[in-house]
Parts: structure tokens; sequence; C-alpha cells
């Protein structure tokens, strides 16, 4: 009898133990996002991150990304083509986020390719092309410098300014700060520090609208 | 404490971290909302009968219990080590069994900078093991 008691007992231990994680977890995910990002404006933007657009635009997209990242690569035509449609209202800055096995590798290229002012064209490269050096999800560096041709890209110096110990230093900082920041996914997006409600083109687009609509006098 | 209530308690044991690690499993699924990969399915199909099974064997205690949660365990145990060596690097990647949407590779939680969610599963299915079997030795006494 003692030990139907102390089975019965434990397995509504166990359920309410459940149930009360579920409900704390939810009320406090609701709460967190906004505040963490608030709080964390510095973590977002680093004097080190690529900025493409004009420097003082009013709407800043802070995008994590991974080069090797499929949804990534499909949504930085329509982040691109939103920036064009409202041309130095929107800067784009983007922080490493190379969560897939040896991505980290294919970012070192990415930024050797930027000690030589090509670093847009080499990523928009690199996402195209992504298929090619990403077989399976596996992205494998030395597939990449094929891909890098008739860029005017000097790869031999790029061959040489991979092992630069700042660029480590750069990806080791925005991994920590995705960390901080609760980005465990690529792409995730902070629009003037807000993050996406829930993932989505339409609901980054939202918040890039209401942005833009509040810059407006 | 006789034979029988040790063995009963053993397999309590086994039946309580075998519960622990389900909801926890479920937790990370459906409230935290991570897509479990492949072979977290294999070690969820490992884990969660075991939750039904081992009380089936303590009211009233059945022994032979231990016999038919074992496998369960034991390939639940094998299917973990495999992951854990799969994040490790230590298996190669271009034979890992992964889906499009969450590779196995990928490591979604990480506690104190090691503590990986195929982790647990190794300790809790280690834990399972050693539970069942000691109970097993403890009633062919």
């Amino acid at each position: 009898m003692k030990q139907k008691t102390l089975f019965i007992a434990a397995a509504v231990v166990l359920l309410l133990a459940f149930l009360l994680a579920t409900v704390f977890y939810k009320s406090e995910k609701a709460g967190q996002s906004t505040q963490l990002a608030a709080a964390d404006l510095a973590r977002l933007v680093r004097m080190h991150s690529p900025t493409y657009g004009k420097a003082d635009a009013p709407v800043t997209i802070v995008e994590f990304i991974d080069p090797a990242c499929e949804t990534c690569r499909a949504f930085y035509p329509m982040v691109k083509a939103m920036i064009a449609a409202n041309p130095d209202k929107i800067r784009l800055v983007l922080r490493y986020a190379p969560f897939h096995n040896g991505s980290d590798k294919v970012v070192v290229v990415l930024e050797a390719a930027r000690k030589q002012r090509l670093f847009w064209p080499a990523l928009e490269r690199l996402l195209a092309t992504q298929a090619e050096w990403a077989p399976n999800h596996t992205p494998q560096v030395a597939l990449v410098w094929k891909q890098l041709q008739g860029l005017g890209l000097n790869l031999e110096q790029m061959q040489f300014d991979v092992t630069a110990p700042e660029i480590a230093g750069v990806i080791a900082q925005d991994l920590e700060d995705a960390r901080a920041l609760n980005v465990t996914k690529t792409p995730e997006y902070f629009v003037n520090g807000r993050p996406l409600p829930s993932f989505g083109f339409e609901q980054l687009k939202r918040l890039v609208d209401d942005a833009l609509a509040a810059t407006r006098p | 404490m006789n034979n029988d209530s040790a063995a009963w308690t053993l397999i309590f044991g086994a039946w309580l971290i075998a519960t622990v690690s389900t909801l926890g499993a479920l937790f990370f699924g459906e409230v935290m909302q991570l897509p479990p990969c492949v072979l977290c399915w294999y070690q969820r199909i490992c884990m969660f009968p075991l939750v039904l099974i081992l009380p089936v064997g303590l009211f009233p205690l059945e022994r032979k219990v231990v016999r038919y949660a074992l496998p369960l365990a034991g390939i639940g145990w094998l299917f973990a080590v495999f992951h854990v060596l799969l994040i490790a690097g230590v298996i190669p990647e271009s034979i890992k069994p992964c889906t499009q949407g969450a590779p196995c590779s990928e490591k979604v939680i990480e506690w104190f900078g090691f503590v990986t969610i195929p982790l647990l599963a190794v300790v809790a299915f280690s834990a399972i093991i050693a539970l069942l079997v000691l109970a097993h030795f403890r009633s062919s006494k």
C-alpha cells in the first residue's frame, strides 16, 4: 500500500512540476525577448560588424546570419529589396552566428574578403552558390575558394589574411552576443532593438514598416 | 530491507528517471518548441515506453519487467552515445542520419558549456540500466 501511495505521489509531483514549468516558461518568454534587446543594445551592434546602407539611417536591422543557412539565403534578397525600396532609411548590420559545423571557417573567408573591401559581393556570391560549397548542409571551406573567383579578390592575400587573430575574435564576440541575446536560430532579426514577435518575413516587414512610420514626422 | 522491496525500489527509481526524462523531452519539444532531430526521436522511442512498462512490473512486483525494459534502455543508450559522439565530432559527419529540419549535430542546449540533451540522455539511460541490472541481481538471489 505504501508503495502505491509513493508511486502516485511521485507521478502527481512530476506532472505538477511539468505544468508549473510550462506556465513559468511561457510567461517568462513573453517578457524576456523585448527586455533582453532593450537592455543589451550594446550587444546588438558592435564596432566590428559589417554594415550596409547609410550609417545614420533611422532604422537599423541587425541580422544574425550563418552563411551556410538556407533560410538566411532565402531572406537575404528580400531584406536587400526592402533596403533598396527605402533608400537612406534602413541600415543593415550583420552579426555572425555560424551555427552549422564548419560555417565559422566560411565566415573567416568572408572577413578576409572584407579586408579587400569586397565583403558584400563575396557574401552575395557565397549565398547564391551555397549548395555548391555546403553539400548536405555541411559547409566545406575548401569548396568556397572556387566560388570566389571573378570578384576581383586577391585570393593569395586572402589565404594569408584568414589566419588573422582578430577575425577569430570577431566571431567569438558575435557568438557570445548571440548567446546573450538568446539567438539560437538563424536568421534572427532585431529592428531598432526589437526582436521578431514570431519568425517570418511578414513579421520582419511589419516591424520595419512600424519603425519607418515612427521616423516620419 | 528484503530482496523484494529492494528490487521494487530499484525499479521505481528507474521509472522515476524515465519519467523525468520523458517529461523533460516533452518540455524541450512541445513547450520550448525545439524540433527533435532524427536521433532524438530514436532515443525517445526507447525512453517513453519505459514510463508505461516499468509500473506494470511494480504493481504487483514482477521482476521479469527488467527483461522487458532492458532492451529498450540498452538500445536507447547506444543511440544516445552515438549522438554524443556525433556532436563531439568523433564520428565523421558524412554518416550522420539527418533531416533538413534539425541537424543532429546542432547543439540546441548547452548548459555549463558541456551539458547537451544527448548527454542527459546518456546519463539517464545509464542510470536506468544500472538500476534495472541491480534489481535483476537482487531478485536472483
